[in-house]
């Protein structure tokens, strides 16, 4: 199984906090790789908020590719943290050129474009990298996009995070999201490595979605170019996340409701049947079959935990007011704030939605068979 | 050489008929009850002639002749009465002593069933035993990262949607602005395809009507019945039962006079109105009630006169084109019910049905698609019509979910298929298969005729007397006497049966994929098939 740690806390955090609780729960998960999704960053890439970052693996022939197609592009590299492995990587761990995290600043062509015109440019800009560094598997891109890092490798988290000397980096965040296992259920390739991330939305799971193959069919169905990749069938998660806040424009509940809609019979008597039963209906295709822990993090900040409606994983918030952890054991949640508060310890079943937003106060709970649709 | 006679071209010795009657005269009582029950009086009192031949011991005495008679029960050669096979003889036989035999050869009745110019018509199936969707397996079981689910334990929602489904934005637009959302049904994925009052007897219909009644209202399955073409007797249109009924109409109309003068006095609304544009067993084809059947009863839910056969149109009349079909006749049965009611066509399988589907994907008032294989049953046909036209389902289901998912409207425009399934009694199986490939769920007919009411029909040419208003068991027929030999509350004791088998059935293929939330539609990533060519067509795994 996966084992899922993530924390949002008011000061920023390194990503070896995330990691440290993997380890305690390594009991639980094979060590077999490492994700991390980093947002809200402090630490020395806290000046550069509004702009673009880049994360990656690059060869030197992927840098060059790199360098080409982002001047004619008119993006110009600001800032820079490069990790060229000089020693030998641990056992079962490719041996890469460079690991880059590359903050770009927007060329002046781009000035007075929409918001919406801005995120399409720079998803295609990461679809055409991607799609660029498959050919020849120059380049492997996680992520590109205002505060935002991502790491994926294969190998034990401990040992890569030792072997990148990511606590050197000076990279820290106020959310980081963090899993310990390479995938399994398909193809082996770093792209299926959790957690997974699409235009400010990420999401992470554990467990197997066997509903994937028509939820997938769907969603590259939608004319939508992000809506693609699909290595793993966890990466519908983070993209259904996508479709219901940006394409739907409705919140996190309507998510939860999407991906675990109430039962016909249950419909009958909730207050808000008669839209419930529509997104039911219009979004049937989407409606996932577990068993799935899926924890996320919205492009607001509000990180959240929620269930399967039937099997369910393991899963637990909790923390004090400032900081707060998503974990899939106990133990992981007490490595990373020794210092939790008893009273704000949830786990969530599959009614449940649990959240944390950017004001970091409390855990927040929200049940399926509450009235309130809200807005995120 | 002896002579025989005069030889008629089509004179047949009983080894030339596809079936026949094994009479064991040591049992036999000579009750009679076999000739009286044959359909089809192929059974005849026979008195025969028997000779004896005494020879003595030695040489003195000259051997003695002597004549006796025997009565016996004998198979008539004469073409029209030859036997079925149905097997009433030995059903109803105390000592059995009598029974029919399918020959070894191949009949020399198909020379010649053609009398009068008038090619074979009859009713029941392809005839072809082989079954593409029983090949099919599920390959993708759960094991270690996703435990299967326990089929007896665990809550499924095996529920599908029959309605055209608005796109999730259009679905919240809508929402916002109050504006229309086409009628959604909220149904059992198994529906009793239509079957119409005339081609069924009173009795079979009133127990399939009850046996619906019972599985919505104490079991709370919903399931759906279609009356096919025939109309739906007054009291069922004015009653709070029609929700469960999807009322049919087609090239015929038949029975539609009564159901537009019913409209002001309907307590629910139909659950759907099916539009037939063709019928898998009998592609091309229009419905086909001969005469036998059409009794006062019958003559006057359909608005006809009695004793004269029903052939509908091949297509229907006032329409040129599919476009016009589908525009025209949607909207106006849609506009009938005040847009309350989902209106979706029925075609038969046929290569071309995406042109069909194109039409109903630009059609915002279409429905569903129901799609009719070419193994369906029917009433009444040409031989020819059923054993050599049309096409099989799997492939068309396929074709129509995958071009759905193409153009990205998978979940709006629900795929309805039929025809053959469960033919070898294999019917959840058959219905998942379908379902995985893209199917939101399945129609059945015979499978329910034969399980609900013992039909005895089989793919090898048993019986398949519809056509005549004979059947032996009465599910069929119009003649009081035939009719009376099934009682409407065991059918609809065992139409419950039916389901609740199929649904532990379909529990346990579901359960073992990790499925229970929703139905598994389109997932054909689950499914494999021995056959290379057949994967490849289906875009499904090829498993050996």
């Amino acid at each position: 199984m996966c084992r899922l740690f993530a924390v949002t806390s008011e000061d920023p955090l390194s990503p070896m906090v995330a990691l440290r609780a993997l380890d305690v729960m390594k009991e639980g998960h094979d060590g077999s790789g490492v994700g991390l999704f980093m947002t809200d960053l402090g630490g020395d890439l806290e000046p550069f908020k509004g702009s673009p970052i880049l994360s990656g693996i690059f060869s030197q022939e992927g840098i060059k590719k790199l360098d080409r197609y982002m001047m004619e592009i008119g993006l110009l590299t600001k800032y820079k943290i490069s990790v060229r492995p000089s020693v030998a990587p641990p056992e079962g761990t490719p041996k890469r050129d460079q690991y880059l995290i590359r903050v770009y600043e927007y060329p002046f062509e781009w000035d007075g474009l929409s918001q919406a015109e801005i995120e399409n440019r720079l998803m295609n800009i990461r679809l055409a990298l991607r799609a660029m560094g498959e050919q020849d598997q120059s380049m492997m891109v996680f992520s590109f996009w205002p505060d935002v890092i991502m790491l994926k490798e294969v190998g034990d988290p401990m040992q890569i995070a030792d072997y990148l000397g990511l606590e050197r980096l000076g990279i820290q965040a106020r959310v980081i999201m963090a899993q310990g296992r390479q995938n399994t259920n398909y193809a082996i390739t770093l792209y299926a490595c959790h957690p997974f991330f699409l235009q400010g939305v990420a999401t992470m799971t554990n467990g197997e979605n066997t509903a994937f193959g028509p939820i997938r069919e769907y969603l590259a169905s939608r004319g939508f170019a992000g809506y693609a990749g699909y290595q793993s069938d966890s990466e519908v998660f983070a993209h259904i996340l996508h479709y219901t806040t940006k394409k739907l424009g409705l919140g996190l509940e309507a998510y939860k409701h999407i991906i675990t809609p109430l039962t016909d019979q249950e419909l009958v008597s909730h207050p808000d049947r008669e839209f419930l039963r529509r997104l039911k209906h219009s979004c049937r295709f989407l409606t996932i079959d577990g068993p799935n822990c899926v924890i996320g993090c919205l492009p607001d900040k509000t990180v959240f935990m929620t269930q399967d409606s039937k099997k369910l994983r393991p899963g637990v918030v909790g923390g004090r007011p400032g900081m707060f952890a998503f974990s899939s054991e106990m133990c992981g949640l007490e490595e990373a704030i020794p210092d939790k508060q008893r009273i704000f310890e949830f786990q969530p079943m599959k009614y449940d939605v649990a959240y944390v937003d950017a004001k970091r106060t409390e855990v927040q709970r929200w049940n399926q068979w509450d009235t309130c649709i809200r807005q995120h | 050489m002896e002579p025989v006679g005069h030889l008629h071209p089509s004179t047949l010795s009983p080894i030339d008929l596809p079936w026949q009657i094994r009479w064991d005269r040591d049992r036999c009582t000579l009750c009679g009850r076999c000739t009286a029950v044959c359909p089809v009086r192929a059974l005849e009192l026979g008195v025969h002639r028997t000779r004896s031949i005494d020879v003595p011991a030695g040489l003195s005495e000259k051997p003695t002749g002597s004549y006796g008679v025997y009565h016996a029960v004998d198979s008539t050669t004469d073409i029209s009465r030859a036997c079925v096979g149905c097997g009433m003889c030995a059903l109803v036989c105390p000592n059995d002593a009598i029974r029919p035999e399918r020959s070894g050869e191949v009949d020399r009745l198909r020379f010649h069933n053609t009398q009068g110019g008038e090619p074979r018509r009859r009713g029941g199936r392809r005839n072809d035993p082989a079954s593409l969707l029983d090949r099919i397996k599920f390959v993708r079981i759960s094991m270690l990262t996703d435990p299967a689910l326990d089929a007896g334990r665990h809550e499924f929602e095996v529920r599908t949607l029959l309605g055209r489904v608005l796109p999730p934005e259009e679905a919240v637009r809508a929402s916002a602005e109050n504006g229309w959302i086409p009628p959604v049904r909220e149904i059992y994925p198994l529906i009793i395809g239509g079957m119409s009052f005339g081609a069924l007897s009173p009795n079979m219909w009133e127990g399939l009507q009850m046996g619906v009644a019972y599985l919505n209202e104490e079991l709370g399955m919903p399931v759906r019945i279609s009356t096919g073409e025939g109309g739906c007797p007054p009291r069922l249109l004015r009653s709070r039962f029609l929700k469960y009924v999807i009322l049919q109409i087609a090239s015929g109309y038949f029975g539609w006079d009564e159901i537009i003068h019913a409209l002001p006095h309907m307590k629910e609304d139909p659950c759907a109105i099916e539009i037939k544009y063709g019928q898998g067993a009998k592609p091309g084809d229009g419905g086909l009630l001969m005469w036998y059947k059409v009794n006062k009863l019958i003559a006057a839910i359909r608005g006809v006169p009695p004793r004269v056969s029903l052939p509908s149109p091949p297509t229907h009349q006032t329409k040129y084109s599919i476009e016009e079909s589908v525009a025209k006749m949607i909207q106006s049965m849609s506009m009938a019910w005040g847009f309350r009611v989902p209106v979706y066509p029925k075609i038969s399988a046929t290569a071309t049905m995406l042109a069909v589907l194109n039409n109903l994907a630009r059609n915002p008032y279409a429905a569903a698609l129901a799609i009719d294989g070419e193994d369906g049953g029917t009433g009444a046909a040409y031989n020819v019509s059923m054993n050599h036209m049309g096409h099989p389902v799997a492939s068309n289901v396929r074709d129509a979910y995958l071009n759905l998912v193409k153009i990205g409207k998978q979940n709006e425009i629900p795929i309805f298929a039929g025809g053959g399934v469960g033919k070898n009694g294999n019917l959840a199986a058959n219905a998942a298969a379908l379902i995985m490939l893209g199917a939101s769920g399945v129609q059945v007919g015979k499978y329910i005729m034969q399980a609900a009411a013992g039909c005895v029909g089989t793919e090898s040419d048993r019986c398949n007397i519809c056509n005549i208003g004979l059947c032996p068991k009465g599910i069929t027929s119009q003649d009081p006497r035939l009719y009376r030999r099934i009682d409407p509350e065991q059918v609809a004791q065992r139409l419950v049966d039916i389901y609740l088998s199929f649904d532990a059935e379909l529990k346990k293929i579901l359960a073992p994929l990790g499925r229970s939330t929703s139905l598994p539609i389109g997932m054909a990533d689950a499914l494999g098939i021995d056959d290379y060519y057949a994967a490849e067509r289906l875009q499904i795994k090829h498993v050996v």
